[in-house]
């Protein structure tokens, strides 16, 4: 379809809208839910309540990192800060003992299931009748909090924005920036970023805009990632003025001086100018992805989910369906491996008995042989000994018949004497 | 037939000069010309400046990194035992220093049992030299590769320690001396680091990790002041630095950052200076003696209540037993 643009004759007034839809929002509130992941001890809780200017963690209420705790958790303060007229319901979301134990293992999978969750919470309120009150408490930005090592990402921050950059917008912070000279914070970002491309990990990428001065802007923040940040709401006295910062033996840190560190960057961006761009990529990109992937597990069977019957009442039963059929063809599988398996066990155990019988008839017919073999001996020797015999008897007669004739002669001597 | 009278020593005031002072002047001359063995491990996990310090300790290029951003280090998948050594001589005294350095240590996603290839090092190294000891043609001179010293590298969290590093001194501090800092240290105000060191202190007090120092080895009363002085400033918190900078007209060791120049070598900025002068100028021997005297013997007797005996390798092989 060609639309035209038509040019106006007169003033009509819809370039008000703008302003109706701003002043309706004001009204109705803003939501924004930002976590921050990172070891203990790297000031997320600081920085959290310099970013807002809030004591959100206070001496009354000491954040998460001063508790010790055996397992990661999850955890939700809210916070309502109102500023000209507008309000803001932020939810800080933060994960004491991530990466803090020796063994950090899946340690990113209780974030991971309270990300999925909340988007879980938001798809079921959006597809119920009744949608008026629709909380929208999925997680807007997450704020990955690096070690300012100085030498490159650890295998548990590879790991964890591998896993989690699909499901959140992720910005990776360099904490306590103050650690490192310009040099070493230089070389550190760069070492970074070539890390992070090399493991295609998809960090929050800023959206191009038509304004010049604003992609001038943009740029600059680009330059500076990932950004490294000192926090801090305590007020030091530096040349007569008084700034936020941190007082060191060697001079004062200053948190919202460009030159020290980039929290003014970051704060501008998460809060003056893309707050709402945070919100919209959450919404378009994290979110549709969890919920065709979600929904299409249920339209496994072809079940037309446009009807609008409450798929989700449908899915416990189709999903139990779906389970119970796995089940069943597990355990297919596990008798035919099992049959395998005992098939090769008795032709093996065959195999062996033929081949002990083999051996036991060979050894029968060795035996055999050598028994004739000594039948054989015996008749030689026999046949010797009746050798032997007969010329031994041959010889006796012999010698009796000398003495017969012996004897005979001397007879006959003694009558021719008479 | 022949008696003796054992007589009790009394200090006899002597008539002239003999000499006898003399043998501290001999043994000097003797231990320079043989010279020190010194082996110090260092532990902790990558980026924690282990190596800047130990070069900025020895004031020289001494472990296995060369000084500044080399480039990429790799992270290995298992802990690794590198030991460097270099002939290092000062005032005429020469000293093999060897660094054995553990990278991959910490680094992993599961860390479970990292200790075990360092514990096994360790123990290789004393089995070596009791190998030698129970030889019977052994060699004048043992060659002593024992580590002496762990420096155990702990990260500047502000915090309290982290689980590896209480279950790493739990495992070690009974085998070799280990001597706990604060790593980075330049991240943390004064305040923080004193919170943090008492914090650490107590934590390490709970476990009941002996470090060095330790309480039962002091000699006398004289020893025992000074270590506990020492005690009490320990962990020491550091900075590592081969870089030298202008400050206030002199040259400095430091790190320059947009806000200030931190002195490596200012007790006000760190105590990188105690550390050095501890490990170095004082108890460098005193490491050495309690490793001998201490750890390899504990080792020994376990070794020999355990094997019943051990039968010593010699050259022609005899079964002549001198234990």
């Amino acid at each position: 379809m060609d639309l035209q643009e038509k040019l106006l004759e007169g003033y009509v007034g819809f370039a008000n809208l703008p302003n109706q839809v701003y002043r309706k929002s004001v009204k109705r509130g803003f939501e924004f839910t930002l976590m921050v992941v990172g070891e203990s001890g790297l000031g997320k809780s600081t920085l959290i309540n310099s970013l807002f200017l809030t004591d959100l963690y206070s001496p009354e209420y000491p954040g998460p990192s001063h508790r010790i705790k055996k397992t990661v958790q999850v955890e939700q303060s809210k916070v309502l800060v109102k500023e000209g007229g507008v309000q803001l319901l932020l939810t800080i979301v933060d994960t004491p003992g991530f990466g803090d134990a020796v063994d950090n293992s899946n340690c990113w999978q209780p974030v991971i299931d309270h990300i999925d969750s909340k988007f879980e919470d938001y798809l079921n309120s959006e597809s119920r009748v009744n949608r008026r009150q629709m909380p929208d408490n999925r997680v807007h930005c997450c704020l990955y909090f690096i070690a300012p090592s100085g030498h490159g990402l650890k295998p548990l921050d590879i790991e964890f924005m591998k896993r989690l950059h699909e499901k959140v917008n992720i910005i990776p912070l360099i904490a306590k920036a103050d650690t490192m000279t310009p040099e070493e914070c230089q070389q550190f970002k760069k070492q970074i970023m070539r890390e992070i491309t090399e493991h295609k990990i998809q960090i929050y990428e800023f959206p191009e805009t038509n304004d010049e001065e604003e992609n001038k802007m943009v740029k600059k923040i680009k330059d500076r990632l990932p950004l490294a940040v000192v926090g801090s709401n305590t007020i030091i006295v530096v040349n007569e003025k008084r700034v936020r910062g941190r007082q060191y033996p060697w001079g004062v840190a200053e948190v919202e001086n460009g030159e020290h560190c980039d929290f003014t960057i970051l704060r501008n961006m998460l809060i003056r100018t893309h707050m709402q761009d945070l919100k919209d990529v959450t919404n378009n990109v994290h979110y549709e992805n969890y919920r065709s992937r979600k929904l299409a597990a249920v339209t496994y069977n072809g079940v037309d989910n446009n009807k609008n019957k409450g798929p989700m009442t449908k899915s416990p039963l189709a999903q139990m369906e779906e389970e119970r059929r796995e089940h069943v063809t597990k355990m297919e599988k596990m008798e035919m491996e099992m049959e395998q398996v005992f098939e090769m066990k008795v032709k093996e155990k065959i195999q062996k008995l033929k081949d002990s019988e083999l051996e036991l008839q060979r050894r029968h017919e060795q035996m055999k042989k050598n028994l004739e073999a000594q039948h054989k001996e015996l008749e030689e020797k026999r046949r010797q000994l009746e050798d032997e015999k007969h010329n031994w008897e041959a010889q006796q007669r012999v010698l009796e018949q000398q003495k017969l004739d012996a004897s005979s002669s001397r007879r006959v001597k003694k009558i021719f004497t008479k | 037939h022949y008696y003796c009278r054992q007589s009790e020593s009394i200090g006899s005031t002597l008539l002239g000069y003999i000499g006898i002072d003399t043998i501290i002047e001999q043994m000097r001359k003797k231990t320079m010309k043989a010279g020190f063995d010194f082996n110090i491990m260092i532990v902790g996990h990558s980026g924690l400046g282990k190596s800047t310090l130990v070069n900025t300790l020895f004031k020289s290029q001494v472990s296995r990194w060369s000084s500044g951003w080399g480039g990429e280090h790799k992270i290995p998948k298992t802990v690794e035992i590198k030991a460097v050594s270099h002939v290092i001589e000062e005032g005429g005294v020469k000293m093999k220093l060897t660094v054995i350095d553990t990278p991959g240590f910490g680094d992993q996603i599961n860390n479970e049992n990292c200790w075990d290839p360092i514990s096994k090092y360790i123990n290789e190294q004393y089995e070596k030299f009791l190998k030698e000891e129970v030889n019977i043609a052994r060699k004048k001179r043992i060659p002593d590769t024992r580590v002496h010293c762990c420096l155990y590298f702990i990260s500047p969290t502000g915090h309290s320690l982290r689980q590896l590093d209480i279950e790493f001194m739990k495992h070690l501090s009974r085998v070799v001396n280990i001597i706990p800092v604060i790593a980075k240290s330049d991240t943390m105000t004064p305040d923080e680091k004193n919170e943090f060191k008492h914090r650490v202190r107590k934590e390490l007090e709970t476990h009941g990790i002996e470090y060095y120092p330790q309480n039962e080895f002091d000699d006398d009363m004289e020893d025992k002041n000074e270590n506990d002085k020492i005690r009490e400033a320990m962990p020491f918190a550091v900075v590592g630095s081969d870089k030298e900078f202008q400050v206030n007209g002199k040259r400095v060791l430091g790190r320059k950052t947009a806000w200030g120049v931190v002195e490596v070598e200012n007790p006000n900025h760190c105590e990188f200076a105690l550390l050095r002068d501890f490990l170095i100028r004082s108890h460098l021997q005193d490491l050495k003696e309690v490793t001998h005297n201490i750890h390899y013997e504990t080792y020994r007797a376990r070794r020999l209540n355990d094997n019943g005996g051990l039968h010593p390798i010699s050259a022609n092989n005899t079964q002549e037993s001198n234990l």
